[in-house]
Formats: C-alpha cells, sequence, structure tokens
C-alpha cells in the first residue's frame, strides 16, 4: 500500500446520495482475476451509453471538473462488499472521498488501499459541494496527520481510528501485524470453548 | 454484567484488544466463491504465505456460473477463467471446493447452513455482502473485502472495531399472504438504506420466533440492505432441529458439547442495546419497491410517496426517473416482463415449494419469463424429488441450476434495459440485473402471483 500524508487537489462533485458499489463498477466488470485496470470502468453505467460513447452530462466526462478527491451524497459506497470498487477510485485516480456519510465495508476497504474516506458535516459537504460548483478551480487540502479537510476559509477535522492512520501514514497493512502475532493466535485456538 | 447476544460470541472470539478500539477477531469459518478470491490468492502468495487454516475454508463457485447445462464447460471466457482460478487456487493449496456439478455447490450463503458448516455462536466471513445470512443460526457473520480475505487466509483473524448493537423486536402474528421478505423490507423500509449503519442487529420477538430456518435467513440475510454489517437471531429449538444431522454439524459427544455452549446464547434479560425498535407484526402487509435502493419499499397496495424524508430531491427524483414511476402513483396494474425466482435471499426449498403451492394449475401470463434459480444441487435435487419442478413447467416456468444468476447479472441472466422485473433478490439498485433492469424487489409469493397476472395485483384477492 503506498502511503498517505497529505492531498491538495481541486474536486469532483458528485452531490448524489446512496451511491452504491453496483454503481462505481457494476459486476460485469468484476471477472478480472488481477487488481488492475478498474479505473476504465469506474462508474460505467453513468460514464457511458452502451457501447462506448461518454455521456456528456455525467460529470466524469465534464472537463470543468478533475482532481483527485470525489466528493459525493451521504452514504457513499452502500451495497456489495466487492473491494472493487475502492479498486476503481483508486486506479482512475482517486486518493480521497469525500461524504457525510460512509457505508462501512466500503470504508474498510478504501482504507486497506490507501484510499481516504473523510467524513464530514452535512453543512460542510453543502458548502463544499457549491463553493466547487461556483469556482471548479477551488483547491482543498486534506491532512491527515492533521485530520483536517479545509478550503477557501473554511476547515473542519475528521475522524479516522489511531491504528489505520498509522497504517496509512506509513504504507503497512493489517496481514503484516497479523502475521506476527500468530503464537498469540495459537494460543487463543487452544483455549477456544467454539465448536 | 447483562449482555447482548453479539456480545457474547463476540467476546468469546476476542484474541487479544488493540489501542484504539480495535479488537484482532477470530474466524471460526471462512466461505470463499470465484469473484472476491482470486487477488487474495495472489496477495498470499507474492508474500510467500500459506493458509493460516486451511480446514477452516471451504470454496464454491456461484456468482459467474451459467445457470443451463452445468456439465458443459463454461462459454464466457472470462466467467470460465475466473473459475478456473478458483480451481486451481484450491488445488494449490488444498482447500475443500464444490465445483460446477458437485452434489453440494450452490450460492455460498445457501450451502454453509445446509451442509452444517454455519453453527450457533461461531464467528463466519465471506468475501460477500450477504454472508449476514448465518447470522439466522446465532452466528458472528460479515461480508469483508478482498483484502480481509487475505488477512484471514494468513491469519485466520480480522482487525475490527466492535460495531454498536441494535435490536429490532416484532411481536404478534403475520397477515396472511406475509412472509420473512415482507418482514425485512418493512423494516429496511422504516430505518432507510443507511439507518443500520454501523451497528449489528438482532431480530427478536414472536413473530421472529415462530418463523422456520429459511425465513430466518431470509430476514438476516438482507440485514446489509439497510447498512448493518450482520444481523442474528438466538439460537432455538427451530435452529438446532435444523442443524442437527447436516453432513457437518457435530455428532455423539460433540453435539453435547456444543449444545452446551449454544443454550448460553441468548441477550439476557436487562442486557442493553445501543438502539431498540419495536414494530407489530399485524402492521406488516405484502412488500414491494419502487425505487433504486432497498429501503424505497411500499406496501403492495399503497401509493409511492410524494417525496422522502431521508433522501433529497434531487436523488429522489433521479431514483424515479430511472424505474419511470411518478411519485404519488400507485404500482397497482404495471405490466412486468419479468419475473425472477432466486438468490441467496429467496431460494432455499420452502421459497420454491411457496411459490410452486400457488402456481400448481394456473399458467403464467404470456408477457411474463418467468426464471427460476434454485440456490444449491441440494435444493434442486429436492425440489425435483417433490415434483416441483414438474408443476413450474406446467405453469411455464423454467427451472434452471443453482448460481447467484439475475441477482447481480453477472452470467448470461440478465434483464434488458427497461424491462421491469419482479425480483425475489436483494437489491434494486440501478443496472443490477443488467444494464438498464428494472427492478422491484418482493417476496416468492408476490413473484409468483405477479408471474401469474402479468402485472402487480393485489395479492390479498389472490389468496385463498
Amino acid at each position: 500500500m503506498e502511503k498517505f500524508n497529505k492531498v491538495v487537489s481541486t474536486a469532483v462533485p458528485m452531490p448524489i446520495e446512496d451511491i452504491d458499489t453496483d454503481q462505481i463498477i457494476p459486476a460485469r466488470f468484476l471477472k478480472a482475476t488481477s487488481r488492475d485496470g478498474f479505473g476504465d470502468n469506474l462508474f460505467r453505467d453513468w460514464r457511458y451509453v452502451q457501447g462506448n460513447q461518454p455521456k456528456p452530462d455525467f460529470v466524469l466526462n465534464d472537463s470543468t471538473y478533475s482532481g483527485e478527491i470525489l466528493v459525493a451524497g451521504k452514504n457513499f459506497g452502500c451495497g456489495s462488499s466487492r473491494e472493487h470498487a475502492a479498486w476503481a477510485l483508486y486506479d482512475y485516480g482517486f486518493k480521497v472521498v469525500v461524504s457525510s456519510f460512509f457505508a462501512d465495508i466500503f470504508k474498510g476497504n478504501a482504507l486497506n488501499n490507501g484510499l481516504l474516506p473523510v467524513q464530514v458535516s452535512e453543512a460542510f459537504l453543502k458548502e463544499l459541494l457549491a463553493a466547487i460548483k461556483a469556482n471548479p478551480s477551488t483547491e482543498i487540502t486534506v491532512d491527515l496527520p492533521a485530520q483536517t479537510i479545509s478550503f477557501d476559509e473554511k476547515s473542519e477535522s475528521f475522524e479516522v481510528n489511531s491504528y489505520k492512520k498509522e497504517c496509512l501514514l506509513n504504507g503497512y497493512d493489517d496481514i503484516d501485524f497479523l502475521v506476527s502475532i500468530k503464537d498469540e493466535i495459537e494460543e487463543y485456538e487452544a483455549s477456544s470453548m467454539v465448536i | 454484567m447483562a449482555k447482548t447476544l453479539f456480545d457474547k460470541v463476540w467476546d468469546a472470539h476476542v484474541v487479544k484488544s488493540l489501542e484504539g478500539g480495535i479488537d484482532v477477531l477470530y474466524i471460526d469459518r471462512h466461505l470463499i466463491h470465484e469473484v472476491t478470491s482470486p487477488q487474495a490468492f495472489s496477495e498470499l502468495e507474492s508474500r510467500g504465505l500459506e493458509l493460516f487454516r486451511k480446514d477452516q475454508m471451504v470454496a464454491t463457485p456461484d456468482h459467474n456460473v451459467p445457470t443451463k447445462d452445468q456439465h458443459l464447460p463454461i462459454q464466457e471466457e472470462l466467467s470460465k477463467h475466473q473459475v478456473d482460478t478458483l480451481l486451481a487456487n484450491c488445488a494449490r493449496h488444498n482447500v475443500t471446493l464444490y465445483g460446477l456439478g458437485h452434489p453440494f455447490q450452490g450460492i455460498v450463503h445457501v450451502i454453509g447452513p445446509e451442509l452444517g458448516i454455519t453453527l450457533p455462536g461461531r464467528t463466519m466471513v465471506c468475501g460477500d455482502s450477504h454472508t449476514s445470512t448465518h447470522g439466522a443460526f446465532g452466528a458472528i457473520a460479515f461480508g469483508i473485502g478482498t483484502s480481509q480475505v487475505a488477512q484471514v487466509m494468513a491469519s485466520q483473524c480480522l482487525l475490527q472495531s466492535k460495531p454498536k448493537t441494535m435490536r429490532i423486536t416484532i411481536d404478534g402474528e403475520l397477515n396472511k399472504g406475509v412472509y420473512a421478505k415482507d418482514i425485512i423490507l418493512y423494516i429496511i423500509s422504516k430505518l432507510t438504506a443507511a439507518g443500520g449503519t454501523g451497528y449489528f442487529v438482532e431480530y427478536a420477538g414472536s413473530a421472529i420466533r415462530s418463523l422456520s430456518m429459511e425465513a430466518r435467513m431470509t430476514i438476516c440475510n438482507m440485514s446489509i440492505e439497510m447498512g448493518a454489517r450482520g444481523g442474528m437471531i438466538a439460537p432455538d429449538e427451530t435452529t438446532f432441529e435444523y442443524v442437527k444431522g447436516r453432513e457437518f454439524s457435530p455428532k455423539g459427544a460433540e453435539w453435547d458439547k456444543a449444545m452446551e455452549y449454544w443454550n448460553t446464547l441468548y441477550s439476557d434479560e436487562g442486557a442493553t442495546f445501543d438502539k431498540e425498535y419495536n414494530f407489530p407484526a399485524a402492521d406488516i402487509e405484502p412488500m414491494i419497491t419502487y425505487g433504486t435502493n432497498p429501503g424505497m419499499g411500499i406496501k403492495i397496495t399503497a401509493n409511492i410517496p410524494d417525496r422522502l424524508a431521508e433522501a433529497g430531491e434531487e436523488s429522489f427524483q433521479k431514483s424515479l426517473k430511472y424505474m419511470g414511476f411518478e411519485a404519488g402513483e400507485s404500482l397497482l396494474g404495471k405490466p412486468i416482463d419479468y419475473v425472477f425466482i432466486g438468490s441467496c435471499t429467496n431460494s432455499r426449498i420452502e421459497d420454491l415449494r411457496i411459490v410452486a403451492d400457488y402456481v400448481k394449475g394456473k399458467r403464467k401470463a404470456e408477457n411474463v419469463n418467468a426464471m427460476i434459480v434454485p440456490g444449491s444441487k441440494q435444493v434442486e435435487k429436492q425440489a425435483k424429488a417433490e415434483g416441483i419442478d414438474k408443476v413450474l413447467a406446467e405453469a411455464g416456468f423454467e427451472l434452471r441450476e443453482p448460481g447467484c444468476s439475475a441477482c447481480l447479472g453477472m452470467n448470461e441472466d440478465k434483464v434488458p434495459a427497461g424491462s421491469y422485473c419482479v425480483s425475489t433478490s436483494n437489491r434494486n439498485f440501478e443496472g443490477r440485473q443488467g444494464p438498464g433492469a428494472r427492478t422491484l424487489l418482493a417476496s416468492p409469493l408476490v413473484a409468483a402471483v405477479t408471474a401469474i397476472e402479468g402485472k402487480i395485483v393485489d395479492i390479498s384477492k389472490h389468496l385463498n
């Protein structure tokens, strides 16, 4: 996993609620056996008409907006557990997703892939979306060590689990840790009452 | 101190607790399938790691498999490659696999319980969000991403923050024509598609207790559709009766030992939950969804609401536009093109019996394409033994071979763009059943009645 520290970028606004992982990456594109190339099919059915014609009114096809930050409506990433959704967003070039609420499994998958989910208040999200609409070159700073997101003169702090934060800052993942405590896991197994 | 069922099972699986509220949680059983496991095997191999506890894993292909002519090679090249990759990975790492044609093959969440792999008080995971199904037995079961699949392969553990607890109690007698699917669609319509996020749910009350294991699985299965990681139901005689004598369930002295543990699995009197809801069973009627998330459900006879308190106007209108419906209108009389009966939500023998009972001696409407996909080879075998296949064939339904099928349209079983499908599956997301497909979620009974009538009707008028 790549290290994450600070992202300073313009953003892509997607003010839609309940964006599910079937929209982020439809099931028919989950047939690969590697992690590569999912960005091509990110938001496939919103981005293209059947065939390969880009839909001009979809924000990823609108050159007004670009950047490493996606700003979306509440309950982002609900539905399927497919980690391919996080891979697709990351592969496309996003490093941060901002929303007022994230679905649990997506949030975990994102953190395990160096994609930072930043949960902000409804009011902050509204202001942020308005600022991006008014000025698409609005620069947003996401600072992981300080746990703040800021644009123009506004700033809000966000939560991230202290263990996960360490992992992101250092590029560690959970496997390294779990493999290192094998003895304790074996001890647990010997004492477990569970059938 | 009084403990909840969830706390009892969770606490029995904590290897150690870390700073920041994270527990190392031991996983008793790990189910894998072809879509979310290949990258995990690669991850493990790239680090030179072995499977830590291969005997606690079971694999089956389900998402991608054709539901016709399973004895022939898979036609679709990418699907074939993915299924072959699962076979090769399992062979290389010596993992138990029930491949196509094996009498135990089926949807991963259908075969776990029917083989006795799913047991009360266990922790279970799978790279699939509907792993919540197994909570019906009083297990803690939840869906994980592929990185976590690799973690469990490497250590049989996961790093998890303990979720908050919620109890949903439904007391009273269920109305005629109301099934488990109606109960869960009703609950999600009340709590919204995000109402359970951050929680693990326990379903309780006399209406829940009265349900069969199949019905309980339907309810726990859709816990994720309100955002909850999982749902569980305290095991009781119904549970033990179901589990007893299955392929991998404990036998003899092991069974007695298991029963000792299982009998402790209930929420203590006075245990506190972070959130509680109570609904009277009498308020639940046959349900159907009209929108593009499972929270957008109504009583089949009700009108689509004018707006949703929890959704912005833009998202609500986008959803209705996709479905081709108007705010405030009734769904009654709307013609339907497809009926899909299947998926890990409703593809068990009891679901097939409900359908067969209703369609016996009737004929599906001309305008409807009716597909029924059993959850496993065992369900298929049982259906044939009971003559259900013949009843369905005479009614014009096509009984296919097991798999996830048109629930998510990864294989050839898709609903065409613009067509309406009444489906017993779990998600009505845009394009879920194929690009442009319009899905209305409902119970097997509502699906059966719709297939016969060719349109959405008030099913109470069609029941004896």
